[in-house]
C-alpha cells in the first residue's frame, strides 16, 4: 500500500483475434468498474473489434499460437479455428463474459472512450461508417498520446 | 476487525470499508455511507439499485456485476455510472452493506 491509485488508463488493442481483443476489453471494463477513467485505442487488426460487419465473427488463432498446444499442422486444418472459437465462446458465456459486440457497447456505456487509429483506418481503406456508433472518433497516434497524458498506457 | 460507527451504530467492516455482516446494515445507514462515497443525495434510482443489490446478495451470496445490474435491475449501465461514477457494483455494494463483489467483468 501507499502507492497512488491508478486514475486513468489508455488501452491499445492491435490484434484481431479473439484472444487479442478480449484482454483489452476486460481490462477496460474492469478499470471503469473501479472508477478508473479508460480510453481504448483500436489500431491495425484490432479495428475488427469495432468493425460493424466483423466484430461478431472474431476467431481464435489456431496457427502460430503456442498457447493452443496443438501442432501447427493440426491447427491449420479446415474448421479448427471455428471449432476452437466455438469452444472458447461457450466457456466464456458460462462465465458471463459477453460476446464482443455486446461487450463493446457496454464498455461505451460505462463512459469509456472508443477511438480508431487513423493510420490503420486509412491503410485498410475504411471510414467512419464501417465502425459501430459507439466509436467516438478516428484519431492520430499523437492525439491518442495527448489523451493518455497523466495515465497509464496498456498495450495488448 | 475494524469497526465503524454509522448512523449511531457500530458495525464490523473490512479494511476497505465493506460490511462483514450485511445483517448489521439498516436503510438509515445508506445515506451516511453514500456521503462517504461522494454521493450527496440518494435518489429513488439509487435506492432501486441498493435494494436490488441486497436482494441479489440474499439470493446468491454475492453482489451482482455491472452487467447483471444493467440487465436485470431496471437501471441501464449508462445510468448506473451516472448514479455511481466511481464504479456502480463496488460503490453500490458498499452503500448496500454487502461484501465487495469479486469478478473481472
Amino acid at each position: 500500500m501507499g502507492a497512488e491509485p491508478i486514475q486513468k488508463v489508455s488501452i491499445i488493442i492491435s490484434k484481431g483475434s479473439l484472444e487479442g481483443i478480449y484482454p483489452g476489453l476486460i481490462l477496460a471494463n474492469g478499470a471503469r468498474a473501479e472508477g478508473i477513467e479508460a480510453n481504448l485505442f483500436f489500431t491495425f487488426f484490432g479495428l475488427d473489434a469495432i468493425h460493424k460487419k466483423r466484430h461478431d465473427h472474431i476467431k481464435v488463432a489456431t496457427v502460430g499460437n503456442p498457447g493452443m498446444h496443438l501442432a501447427t499442422l493440426i491447427g491449420g486444418l479446415p474448421g479448427m479455428s471455428a471449432l476452437a472459437t466455438h469452444m472458447m465462446e461457450k466457456k466464456m458465456s458460462e462465465l458471463d463474459i459477453p460476446p464482443i459486440p455486446e461487450f463493446v457497447e457496454m464498455i461505451a456505456d460505462t463512459g469509456a472512450g472508443l477511438y480508431a487509429c487513423k493510420a490503420s483506418v486509412d491503410m485498410f481503406g475504411l471510414d467512419r461508417d464501417d465502425f459501430v456508433e459507439q466509436v467516438q472518433d478516428i484519431i492520430t497516434v499523437g492525439e491518442s498520446y495527448e489523451q493518455a497524458a497523466g495515465g497509464q498506457i496498456i498495450f495488448t | 476487525m475494524p469497526t465503524e460507527t454509522i448512523a449511531g451504530t457500530t458495525v464490523e467492516v473490512n479494511d476497505e470499508g465493506f460490511f462483514e455482516h450485511p445483517e448489521q446494515w439498516t436503510p438509515e445507514m445508506a445515506t451516511e455511507l453514500a456521503r462517504q462515497e461522494g454521493i450527496a443525495e440518494l435518489t429513488p434510482k439509487h435506492w432501486q439499485v441498493i435494494e436490488f443489490m441486497r436482494k441479489e446478495y440474499a439470493k446468491k451470496g454475492t453482489g451482482p456485476t455491472v452487467r447483471v445490474l444493467g440487465k436485470t435491475s431496471g437501471v441501464s449501465v449508462k445510468e448506473l455510472y451516472q448514479l455511481f461514477p466511481k464504479g456502480p457494483a463496488k460503490v453500490a455494494a458498499k452503500i448496500a452493506g454487502i461484501p465487495k463483489p469479486r469478478g473481472c467483468i
